[in-house]
């Protein structure tokens, strides 16, 4: 039994972040986060040039204390294109995220909850979306309508449903039979309350440490779409259209593609770490025994 | 009738399954009068869960009432729409389950459960928690104020258990089904929940239908006792002259079998030998007969008669009243 002298006076939400941080890992992944988001959200003031401001003169610089990570092609200063980029990865993965985890929710709840009938749609609707190969859809869309932001966001959003789905699907099914359920049931607890109030807190611990895993698959997804010239218009940059941009310069200025790439490989490691760490955080029953 | 909170009559329960109809209960009468507290006893499979699914009304949806009525407070239950009788669930009637390891949801705080199933009380979240740290009190937790913010794993099963008791408490019901709250238990926590029962229930004055299948308890909590067989109501009385003076053979192998009442070392405990019949194909006369000791012909092809033996106690045997079973 714990000490009651130790009494809890941090939320839910202030006890998971505690407990994140007090992980090496989830520590490092939660930095890496958090820098990645305050170069999106503060990039007008931190970048050192213009991104898409040219300067033919000071094309295909090499990295200098001018120019961190020297300029391309058209003399636009790489560092700078590389944090505006981080705004356009943000700027797809939460609202993929967000959409496709909303959605999810409430299809998985009533899949799981709902009748037999139901149950078999929602899964042949997921199975249906599922059954695309994401990059190709992705592509037939941007064919009929046409490159840009808002199409890439619905195209990810609509392939990543059904994970959401799913994992929600499974755990309601697995908890509405549960005799807490049942208890909460004879107490006088409406569907709304039970789905709410009781399933709800329980499908969010396995969804925060997916959706956490999911985010680079999003990033990923929206720098290969603009590489292919799929995504983001130029001259916006985006991480993909940066390394677009240095690929076929690789043998001369390798720096471009570098720079394109490490912030790539960054989120990636951290939201997999942040996801890694969440994992056993999200249970009360794990967490704090590290 | 007038004095009844809760009242049963004839109701028959039946399930449909890919095997055929398996009338779970038949016919079955029990009333629990206001202020009383009532136990039935039977082994698994008797009929017991589903008497009390039928009664909150969260029967399976393959069970059909075949017959009869349940009267609650003047209220035939069956009668009520899914609302109506969502307005009684955990304010009129309320429930413990058997295993305090599953009543309450694991990642939210017992605060958050206890404050939360308040939800229909007009008051505000102070007002709330207060009464929460209340009931926690009347329980026996120590230190409730700071055990509201911990996690249903923090507490022990016993404690569990108590809270569950407290949450079924709060509404101040008119009746409470404890089904095998203390059967997870262990012997000592065992008396102090039927202690805490008993003050509780004492103090709000709510009728309890307990169910068990440990005779020891329900002699020293009920006042009247429901012995159920195979779905049926076999014998009811009062708890004194079933425990003494049986006079159904189940009764009577029943009170043999519990250990509590073996008076002489022995390495095998006894049973009753045989096992529930087949609830989808029953047999003619009575349900007991092919494991009953007293079995004579007319068990097998007729039904025995509810008898009365004397003022509160009645059985279903053909036996019954007409010489004393031994």
């Amino acid at each position: 039994m714990t000490d009651t002298a130790i009494v809890k006076t941090r939320g839910e939400f202030a006890d998971v972040i505690y407990h994140l941080v007090r992980d090496p890992l989830g520590c490092t992944g939660f930095v890496i986060v958090l820098a990645f988001v305050f170069a999106a959200l503060f990039a007008d003031f931190i970048v050192p040039y213009d991104p898409i401001a040219l300067n033919i003169k000071e094309r295909l610089q090499g990295p200098s204390l001018s120019h961190l990570m020297g300029t391309d092609q058209l003399g636009r200063d790489t560092f700078s294109r590389v944090l505006m980029g981080s705004r356009v990865a943000l700027q797809v993965a939460l609202p993929t995220i967000g959409g496709a985890m909303f959605i999810g929710i409430l299809l998985g709840m009533i899949a799981g909850f709902g009748s037999r009938t139901v149950d078999n749609a929602i899964i042949l609707f997921f199975d249906t979306i599922r059954s695309f190969p994401t990059v190709m859809f992705a592509l037939a869309v941007v064919a009929l309508v046409g490159p840009s932001l808002k199409t890439v966001i619905f195209v990810i959003m609509m392939t990543s449903i059904p994970t959401y789905g799913r994992v929600v699907r499974t755990q309601t099914l697995s908890l509405r039979n549960s005799e807490f359920i049942l208890a909460e049931r004879s107490l006088g607890a409406s569907v709304a309350r039970i789905l709410g109030v009781h399933i709800l807190p329980n499908v969010m611990g396995p969804l925060a440490v997916l959706a956490a895993m999911d985010i680079p698959t999003v990033v990923g997804l929206e720098a290969g779409l603009s590489f292919l010239g799929m995504g983001v218009k130029p001259p916006t940059p985006s991480w993909g259209s940066i390394l677009n941009d240095g690929y076929t310069l690789i043998r001369n200025t390798p720096w471009i593609i570098v720079a394109g790439g490490i912030p790539l490989i960054l989120t990636t490691l951290g939201f997999t770490f942040l996801g890694e760490a969440l994992r056993d955080v999200v249970d009360p029953k794990l967490r704090g025994q590290k | 009738m007038e004095n009844d909170i809760l009242n049963i009559r004839d109701m028959s329960i039946h399930y449909s399954t890919p095997r055929g109809t398996l009338k779970a209960l038949r016919h079955v009468n029990v009333s629990v009068p206001k202020g009383k507290i009532i136990g039935v006893v039977g082994e698994s499979g008797c009929g017991k869960s589903t008497l009390i699914s039928a009664i909150i009304r969260l029967l399976a949806p393959n069970a059909n009432l075949a017959s009869g009525a349940i009267t609650f407070d003047g209220k035939d239950l069956f009668g009520l729409s899914e609302d109506e009788m969502r307005g009684l669930r955990g304010t009129d009637i309320s429930m413990v389950f058997q295993d305090p390891m599953q009543t309450h949801n694991p990642v939210l705080t017992i605060g958050r459960q206890m404050t939360d199933i308040q939800y229909r009380d007009d008051m505000t979240m102070e007002q709330k928690t207060k009464r929460a740290v209340d009931m926690l009190t009347q329980v026996g937790i120590p230190d409730p104020a700071a055990r509201l913010n911990q996690f249903p794993h923090e507490f022990s099963g016993g404690m569990r258990q108590r809270i569950a008791i407290a949450m079924a408490l709060m509404a101040r019901p008119k009746l409470l089904i404890a089904d095998e709250p203390t059967t997870a238990l262990d012997a000592t926590l065992e008396v102090q929940i039927i202690k805490r029962l008993e003050e509780l229930q004492a103090d709000i004055g709510c009728s309890i239908l307990f169910i068990s299948h440990h005779l020891g308890v329900i002699a020293e909590l009920c006042e009247e006792v429901v012995v159920m067989y195979a779905g049926e109501v076999v014998e009811q009385g009062s708890v004194r002259e079933v425990f003494h003076s049986p006079q159904h053979p189940y009764t009577k192998a029943l009170l043999e079998c519990d250990p509590g009442h073996i008076k002489e070392k022995t390495r095998n405990l006894p049973t009753i030998p045989g096992e529930i019949p087949d609830l989808v194909n029953i047999p003619a006369g009575c349900a007991f007969a092919p494991r009953c000791p007293r079995v004579f012909d007319a068990c097998h092809t007729q039904r025995p008669e509810w008898t009365r033996i004397k003022e509160g106690q009645h059985a279903l045997c053909h036996l019954a009243g007409k010489e004393a079973v031994q």
